[in-house]
């Protein structure tokens, strides 16, 4: 009996935590403390629930955890540190919230706790470090310890690919081998391909891209186009001068060829997708590519239907100017409101720990730290590990400013007005664009 | 005193030990009582209601940021007013929020209207054809937003089949959440399905409201069915059923939750309507002096216009 509802307890509390009202207190953790983790809900959540029972178990402590999704997940935790709310001790929060968590005292700073305990930002991949820890950029201040790596990847079906009947078709019409792409050109092609083909009686199309207007995620996509044709935020040289850089005749024509793919290849109603609605599309069978992050591949790796052998993973293509891709991607921060920093700090000490982060990355998770990524097995580690490697040598990050928000709701809607709703020209839409984050950084009292 | 029953010998008590009291609370006065009644309610209203508008005013009139309490706030006078007056963005999400309000509350005012002559007839089964039609408004807006979406859909959406059914077209040619001429109709459509019963609900008890007398006058005098369908039966529902508009034009000229499951305002900006604009810059943009402003700018614009008509409204009734 006393086995039956320890059984039911913790199924319970595992319930609960899986839909983010955070619960999974056992009866070891009701002795001590329990502190309260915030992230996305998404695959690599569920690895740390997994791995976090190694912290409870080594220091006592209870771990609950607040899980929201993506759609919801800025609005939802940004809220939360706006209005000082100490639901969250530990936050990963976003890439781009870090510039403005650190100067409204959100997060906080860990330089001295680093110091203290050991911790160095050299035992970590420098562009996560850049990414996910540094406010202001590139200078060693450090609000967050980086902790889960993520880049804009692609899958392709590999069983499509290997098809006679597909590789013959498409060596008469492109007179090359159908094979992973190496451009963004290349790419088109293959999209181009599959829209409308049949396969297995069955209509199938070419790309799934992002294209989601609410929250962040045609910024997303489309960047990975602008990075290769040569967009950049601001001039190296001049910050926060974007003319010509934003609005380049490269970048104009990088946007331009994500509309492009878009209008020629996407699946009918795809005038909305982000992460989900991209996974739905390849899982399904619907598409050939997709566009979504490295976080996910080890689900679809593993998925029955499409999984194992079916798929393949790239990086994104070159382009005319270049090789980029997008940051996505955390670190784990301290919240300045709560009132368990100490425990908090107890487990961003555990988490930084070698073998943690080897755990980390075996159970789903993308570890940062160079001891993983450097050692010599782990382009073999995983069917996408080498990729996703190449990837972290190449990334972009989206503005980090504290006024992001504003900065990325300018380019949602003068991206999506240009890809998905035709209004006006790529120029057009470039131009607006620079006018609206002039405008803003002129309000932040920002001189350019 | 022995055969009282318990409580017969605690009211006894109560009335004999305290009988100071109870003449205190018998001697006051009815005003006083009904202050009393009151206060809980006229607090609470200051407090949700009074006290948050004001202070969004004084918002509106600084640079204040949710995001960034710790920033000196300055006063900016009416900048924001001016600014956002003058934003050709905001006009396009006046206009989209227009088009969105005049349509919907146009088509369910005539398909309300009609529904409701046509239960308020007696024929076998009207109960249970009233309770079908209910059926919509008493769903979830969220929900609603989420399985229209699926209806929606090019490729699997049971709209997209119907409509290809009847027009030969193919059910994935063409989209009405992706498409800017068709998403601006899709959020129309889904309202208007939604929300027709209630304006039926109105109108039918209107309709029940008209006495009979004035029909069977009406047949003495001959007048055919054409002529005291206008003579009566829409005078006299005119009063219901323009309450029935206001409603649905207010509650509309604010939809935020359907619209922004269904589209997101997108695609680009063709539904975004006023108050998804205002939700981005209030909570997204964290620009809480601007969305204060565009609030109450908002605020003014339902309230003048609704005032508007319920003059006219009270006009039509003392008729």
């Amino acid at each position: 009996m006393k086995r039956t509802m320890k059984t039911f307890v913790v199924a319970c509390g595992a319930v609960a935590a899986a839909f983010g009202v955070g619960a999974g207190t056992t009866s070891a953790q009701a002795q001590g403390k329990t502190i309260t983790l915030c992230w996305a809900a998404w695959d690599p959540a569920n690895a740390l629930v997994e791995l976090s029972k190694d912290f409870t178990a080594k220091s006592g402590i209870g771990m609950k955890f607040e899980f929201v999704p993506w759609t919801n997940y800025a609005d939802r935790f940004l809220n939360e540190l706006n209005s000082h709310g100490s639901l969250c001790d530990l936050i990963i929060g976003d890439s781009q919230w870090i510039g403005g968590a650190a100067e409204n005292g959100q997060y906080v700073k860990l330089n001295d706790f680093f110091k203290k305990e050991g911790i160095s930002m050299d035992d970590y991949m420098p562009a996560t470090v850049v990414g996910y820890s540094e406010w202001p950029k590139n200078t060693p201040n450090y609000w967050a310890l980086p902790a889960m790596g993520d880049a804009v990847g692609w899958t392709y079906r590999k069983d499509w690919f290997a098809r006679p009947e597909v590789q013959k078709d498409f060596k008469a019409k492109y007179g090359r081998d159908i094979g992973v792409p190496k451009t963004l050109d290349e790419l088109k092609d293959i999209a181009q391909f599959f829209q409308g083909r049949d396969i297995d009686g069955k209509k199938v199309y070419g790309a799934s891209i992002y294209t989601e207007r609410g929250s962040e995620g045609i910024t997303m996509g489309v960047s990975n186009y602008l990075y290769d044709y040569g967009f950049k935020y601001d001039d190296p040289k001049k910050p926060y001068a974007m003319d010509g850089f934003v609005n380049s005749a490269g970048a104009v024509k990088g946007l331009e060829a994500y509309k492009e793919l878009y209008k020629c290849c996407t699946p009918p109603g795809a005038s909305n997708s982000y992460m989900s609605e991209g996974l739905d599309a390849f899982k399904s069978g619907q598409v050939a590519l997709q566009m979504n992050f490295f976080a996910f591949f080890p689900g679809l790796y593993k998925d029955p239907n499409v999984g194992g052998d079916k798929i393949g993973f790239f990086v994104n293509p070159a382009g005319p100017a270049g090789q980029a891709t997008q940051l996505g991607g955390q670190g784990i921060s301290v919240v300045s409101y709560s009132k368990n920093q100490a425990e908090a700090l107890q487990y961003i000490k555990w988490f930084s720990g070698g073998d943690v982060q080897k755990k980390w990355w075996a159970l789903g998770g993308y570890s940062c730290a160079k001891s993983v990524l450097n050692d010599p097995s782990f382009p073999t580690s995983a069917p996408f590990a080498k990729e996703f490697l190449q990837s972290m040598g190449m990334v972009v990050d989206f503005w980090a400013e504290p006024s992001y928000a504003q900065l990325l709701q300018a380019e949602q809607k003068r991206v999506h007005d240009y890809v998905v709703a035709d209004k006006g020209t790529a120029q057009e839409a470039l131009d607006g664009l620079v006018k609206d984050w002039k405008a803003i950084f002129k309000e932040e009292g920002k001189k350019f | 005193m022995n055969e009282l029953s318990a409580s017969s010998r605690i009211t006894y008590r109560a009335v004999m030990v305290r009988p100071g009291a109870a003449r205190r609370i018998r001697g006051l006065s009815d005003r006083t009582l009904a202050w009393l009644f009151i206060t809980p309610t006229i607090v609470l209203l200051l407090a949700i209601n009074i006290f948050p508008l004001l202070w969004t005013i004084y918002l509106s009139f600084t640079n204040y940021r949710a995001n960034r309490a710790n920033v000196p706030t300055i006063w900016l006078g009416a900048d924001w007013y001016q600014s956002i007056l003058t934003d050709p963005d905001i006009w396009a999400a006046m206009q989209v929020t227009a088009h969105f309000v005049i349509w919907t509350v146009v088509i369910e005012t005539v398909l309300g209207f009609g529904l409701a002559y046509l239960i308020d007839k007696k024929f076998r089964g009207h109960g249970m054809w009233t309770t079908i039609i209910l059926l919509p408004m008493m769903l979830s807006p969220a929900v609603v937003g989420n399985f229209w979406t699926f209806l929606y859909q090019p490729q699997i959406g049971l709209f997209n089949y119907v409509i290809a059914f009847f027009t030969g077209r193919e059910a994935s040619s063409f989209q009405m959440l992706g498409d800017v001429t068709l998403s601006p109709w899709a959020i129309v459509i889904v309202d208007a399905w939604m929300w027709t019963p209630y304006v039926m609900l109105i109108c039918l008890a209107g309709l029940r409201s008209i006495p009979d007398y004035l029909y069977e006058a009406a047949e003495v005098d001959r007048a055919s069915k054409w002529r005291q369908f206008w003579s009566i039966t829409l005078p006299m529902a005119l009063p219901f059923i323009m309450l029935a508009v206001l409603f649905r034009g207010i509650e509309n000229f604010k939809m935020f939750d359907m619209v922004n499951l269904l589209t997101g305002g997108g695609p680009g900006s063709t539904t975004e309507v006023a108050s998804i604009t205002l939700k981005r810059a209030a909570f997204e943009s964290w620009r809480t002096g601007y969305s204060s402003a565009f609030a109450i700018i908002l605020f003014v614009t339902v309230f003048g216009l609704a005032n508007i008509y319920v003059k006219a409204l009270n006009k039509v009734k003392s008729r």
